[in-house]
């Protein structure tokens, strides 16, 4: 039995690999703090989201929080929980923020705005399933921090892919 | 894949306003943050000490004056509505006095001359000691 597969199928593949590779890249990085992390992974979503469309970019984002957390050994585990709700909130929200006029926000607005979304969807789960009490408000302003800032590189970065890609193509 | 250090400040040249716009509201909610839950809690108690021992604690919801005995003399503390501070002291120089009154937990007045301290603790202490 085969499966058939479309040009799109192999297209999502080859980009959810590439952000799994990434996210393999950065599960060696040594982290400051539990949770905090460059998320570099989101670059791709981003990039897939801006050049192709939200179907796609949701795929590769779901398909890379399965697949790295199997490779890590983490899957359903809490990291596993963390990663899922962080991802799914970001999508959320990057699916809405998709909508905001492109003259006026781009690729940095979207990267901040999901990597806010991101913490809060862990957070969340946190504060709800890990640890049921208060304490974790002294984190917060932490994470809002880091997302604050690689939100805002991780979009930079994003924006000159987009832009060089913009110029192949004229 | 990745861009270089000066493609990064080429792109930062290609901001849109509302790019700006949500860098500039993200930071004064990471302020905001920062300021609301970073060891703003008020404070429940007055721990007062004399030298290197706890002389009393008292609850900062009940307003009284408490005289307490230093090395130099007599000073004077007042506790009402969840604050506290020196009224009066012996001391020479009267920082303490000056310091006013305390509100938030972690908060201290040390009068150094008459060993005396006032220290505010919350529900919990946010750390046991400091050092300087």
């Amino acid at each position: 039995m085969q499966i058939q597969t479309t040009s799109d199928d192999h297209r999502i593949a080859k980009l959810a690999a590439f952000a799994i590779a990434l996210h393999m890249v950065e599960a060696l990085l040594p982290s400051p703090l539990p949770g905090v992390k460059p998320g570099i992974a989101n670059i791709v979503t981003l990039y897939v989201l801006l050049r192709y469309n939200f179907a796609t970019a949701a795929w590769v984002s779901i398909l890379r929080v399965f697949a790295s957390s199997l490779l890590l050994g983490q899957f359903l585990s809490p990291t596993f929980a963390l990663s899922l709700s962080g991802a799914i909130l970001s999508l959320g929200v990057l699916g809405l923020a998709v909508h905001l006029p492109k003259r006026y926000f781009g690729a940095v607005s979207l990267s901040i705005l999901a990597a806010f979304a991101h913490i809060g969807g862990q957070l969340l789960v946190v504060r709800l399933w890990l640890i049921p009490h208060a304490s974790v408000a002294y984190l917060i302003p932490v994470f809002a921090l880091a997302a604050l800032v690689f939100g805002l590189i991780n979009g930079l970065i994003t924006a000159q892919l987009i832009n060089k890609h913009q110029r192949h193509d004229q | 894949m990745f861009a270089s250090f000066t493609q990064i400040k080429n792109s930062i040249t290609h901001l849109r306003i509302g790019d700006w716009l949500v860098i500039a509201i993200s930071s004064v909610l990471v302020v905001y943050l920062f300021q609301h839950l970073w060891s703003h809690e008020h404070a429940a108690k007055v721990q007062i000490r004399v030298g290197d021992k706890v002389h009393a604690t008292y609850d900062l919801n009940l307003a009284r004056h408490v005289q307490v005995t230093g090395a130099l003399g007599e000073a004077v503390i007042h506790i009402a509505h969840g604050k506290a501070r020196f009224a009066k002291s012996p001391c020479h120089n009267q920082y303490c006095v000056h310091q006013g009154w305390l509100n938030h937990s972690g908060q201290a007045a040390i009068c150094l001359p008459n060993q005396i301290s006032l220290e505010l603790i919350g529900e919990k202490k946010p750390y046991d000691t400091l050092n300087y």
